[in-house]
């Protein structure tokens, strides 16, 4: 069994683990400063770069007030194309599918495309509890799994790991799955590439079963749309006999003109590339070309229930880019890890909640990973308004129906809330603050507040207040 | 004109200097300013972690105070963005439609401070001098909540004897976030090393801001790795003049001429 998120600690406790990582930090800063660069870089080529966003989020929008119909319609075209569709409710009912479909070729190892789909259902375990070794072949989402590891970044999963990491991961492990790594290998990305190509082609060659996920499904035409930087992609989508995508429901689209919208956005935005190395494209089945047997996991796993949230809706139309998560100053403190699921950074602030409900305390402490200082607004390119969902999640816990509550911090506001309402009573305590003011620790709060002084003083507390001041000078007059 | 400041929770109790700043400068300018003392707070705080009932009340309470002014003005562009941020969401879904027309009514004449000392009073050089060597934090809010673009460079570059040093990687948030800084206090903290570590390197000797609860922040760390660079709202630096002369505690700024 590979590793999983399941019992992860809330946020605040294993980000303050991660940022005590100095290695971590070091490899995470370097790696979201780079491709925050080339993707700035990118986009200031664009005059028409807001106009791209408009048309992204409003098609999206589109395709969610109409999903019914759009999915349908892929299905329709899908089953016309020769391919099979199936409809998965949750994370059990798609790896139900996907193992039965895989047992049923009789096959032991298959090949897979990264996808987030497939790690957010746990479909490798659940392929292995079934006696099925499923491959990755994505090189980040490799490294990931030889090292036992779990993704931190939704378009490069081993974000977190330097050369150095990665090196020591490829010689310790690619033996035992396969071709060993090269004599000498060195930590220089040509050799580590050629490392990973060898090891992986060996996989490609003997598959017959690839499983993918989809950056989009044409609706009109039931086409699968899948864009990588490596052509591993291409690889699985054209050698494999039989092929698999575990597709969420949110990723149609209703036509390829609307596709254009998002390929100009996807690789600028995600890697700072003009256009993705590869973008392949498959319609079920085509006689005597590329796999011959197609099935389309449609899955929900919380889609619905998000899609039934006002304000939340608006993160289904997330293209996973990862942009987000690069400009996050909080992310680039923590790595994904601390988000405890496959969405890390402002988009899994949101989207865990909305998928899951925030009903157990790790997916309850998300809405609150955010200073709220909207980085991530500004360069969503479906323009997700994360602040608007934070605040409305955060809402939900502290007034609304979520189960985990904050009974100390509710108390707290409360108070403060009552004395601010009324005037007497906050006359009364911003005198009384400058009387205990000399009192007050400056380097040691109590109590909740301890997380402050930790690395900061306190303020001094003035002995006048601006409204004594006010008063006795009769508005600075006298 | 009738003119009202609404001073802040925070810069009542925590920063009255910087109200008595807004107060000086705004005479200056020949605003007649009014300090109702019934108010109290804008309730972001309250807003931020999620307690939209407890919001709704400080809303009505800001809305019955400042109904009557001409402008309200605001010496934070964090609060300063609450009414028109918050205020009818919250009334909206509390289904108090008459709070959701007055709080619409209200919102144009409610402006941060550098906004309403460039966009209506149209003053740039206020007639400040302050010859010290000074950078400039732009908080979140200040970029994104109440966008104040330029505003603050500009009124900045005309203070006399001014000595302006960038701030690297200055949009970076530093940390506070309200209850996030105690809720997630270690990333806040790491968050807000980082940015007091760029400021040192600016050699200044005064960090400014248009929000004191960010400068509360980034001055607490200044503060306890011993580093000595004052924290100032912008205000502070804007309202001082020639009679005024240098801050005495202060280094004077390279090339500073004192009259
Ligand atoms: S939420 Fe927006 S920025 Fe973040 S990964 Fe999705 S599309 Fe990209």
């Amino acid at each position: 069994m590979s590793r999983t998120f399941v019992g992860w600690p809330a946020f605040p406790r294993a980000a303050a683990a991660a940022t005590q990582d100095m290695q971590l930090r070091s490899n995470v800063t370097r790696a979201t400063g780079t491709i925050r660069g080339k993707r700035a870089k990118l986009v200031t080529e664009r005059p028409d770069w807001e106009d791209l966003r408009d048309s992204a989020a409003a098609l999206k929008d589109e395709v969610l007030a109409h999903l019914d119909r759009y999915l349908l319609q892929a299905e329709e075209q899908v089953t016309a194309a020769g391919g099979t569709v199936h409809w998965a409710r949750d994370a059990a009912e798609a790896n139900r599918i996907v193992t039965e479909l895989v047992r049923a070729t009789g096959e032991r190892e298959i090949v897979k495309v990264k996808s987030m789909l497939t790690e957010e259902i746990g479909l490798d375990n659940a392929l292995e509890a079934a006696g099925i070794s499923a491959r990755e072949t994505d090189l980040a989402a490799a490294i990931v799994q030889l090292g036992d590891d779990l993704p931190s970044h939704v378009v490069v999963p081993a974000l977190h790991r330097n050369r150095g990491e990665i090196r020591d991961v490829f010689v310790r492990e690619m033996g035992r799955h396969g071709r060993p790594a090269p004599q000498g290998l060195t930590d220089e990305p040509a050799q580590l590439a050629e490392a990973a190509r060898l090891h992986l082609r060996e996989k490609f060659l003997k598959a017959k079963v690839a499983v993918s996920g989809a950056n989009f499904l044409v609706a009109e035409t039931g086409t699968v749309v899948v864009v990588e930087s490596e052509g591993n992609g291409r690889m699985c989508l054209t050698l494999a006999d039989t092929l698999i995508s575990v597709v969420g429901l949110e990723k149609a689209v209703p036509t390829w003109r609307d596709l254009e919208v998002f390929l100009q956005l996807l690789a600028r935005n995600a890697t700072g590339e003009r256009m993705a190395p590869y973008t392949t494209t498959f319609t079920g089945v085509t006689p005597g070309d590329g796999p011959q047997r197609f099935h389309l996991v449609l899955v929900d796993n919380g889609r619905t229930r998000a899609l039934a949230d006002r304000v939340g809706r608006q993160a289904l139309r997330c293209i996973r880019c990862g942009a987000c998560m690069n400009i996050c100053p909080v992310y680039e403190r923590t790595g994904g890890h601390a988000y405890g699921s496959v969405y890390p950074g402002p988009i899994g602030a949101i989207l865990n909640p909305l998928l899951k409900g925030p009903d157990d305390p790790q997916t309850a402490s998300l809405p609150y990973a955010s200073s709220l200082c909207g980085a991530c607004n500004e360069v969503c390119p479906v323009r997700i308004r994360f602040t608007d969902v934070l605040l409305k999640l955060r809402h939900e816990v502290a007034e609304g129906d979520a189960k985990v509550k904050h009974p100390v911090e509710k108390a707290a506001l409360d108070a403060v809330g009552a004395v601010m309402e009324h005037p007497a009573a906050w006359n009364a305590a911003v005198r009384a603050a400058g009387r205990v003011g000399p009192l007050m620790p400056r380097k040691r709060l109590p109590g909740p507040l301890r997380g402050w002084t930790d690395t900061r003083n306190v303020p001094e507390i003035p002995k006048e207040s601006f409204r004594t001041w006010w008063k006795r000078t009769d508005g600075g007059t006298k | 004109m009738n003119v009202a400041l609404f001073v802040t929770c925070l810069n009542d109790a925590l920063f009255p200097r910087s109200g008595q700043a807004a107060v000086t400068l705004l005479r200056r300018l020949g605003v007649d300013v009014d300090f109702p003392s019934a108010q109290s707070c804008c309730g972001q705080m309250h807003w931020n972690t999620g307690y939209r009932s407890e919001t709704l009340r400080l809303a009505r309470r800001f809305v019955d105070v400042f109904a009557d002014y001409e402008a309200i003005v605001i010496p934070s562009a964090s609060c300063g963005g609450m009414p028109a941020e918050a205020y009818a969401t919250a009334a909206e879904a509390a289904g108090d439609m008459g709070l959701v027309r007055a709080v619409r009514e209200l919102v144009p004449r409610v402006h941060e401070l550098t906004t309403y000392l460039t966009d209506v009073l149209g003053a740039e050089d206020v007639g400040a001098y302050f010859p010290h060597r000074v950078t400039y934090h732009p908080t979140c809010h200040s970029l994104r909540a109440a966008p104040v673009g330029h505003r603050p460079y500009r009124l900045l570059c005309a203070v006399a004897g001014i000595d302006l040093a960038e701030l690297p990687a200055q949009q970076e948030c530093c940390g506070f976030g309200g209850t996030f800084s105690v809720k997630n206090a270690a990333v806040s903290g790491a968050m807000c090393a980082d940015k007091a570590r760029h400021v040192v390197e600016t050699g200044a000797s005064v960090l400014a801001a248009v929000d004191n609860s960010c400068l509360m922040n980034i001055g607490g760390r200044l503060d306890r790795d011993g580093h000595p660079v004052h924290t100032m709202h912008l205000v502070e630096i804007l309202a001082r003049t020639w009679e005024d002369g240098p801050v005495p505690e202060l280094p004077l700024a390279a090339g500073a001429v004192a009259r």
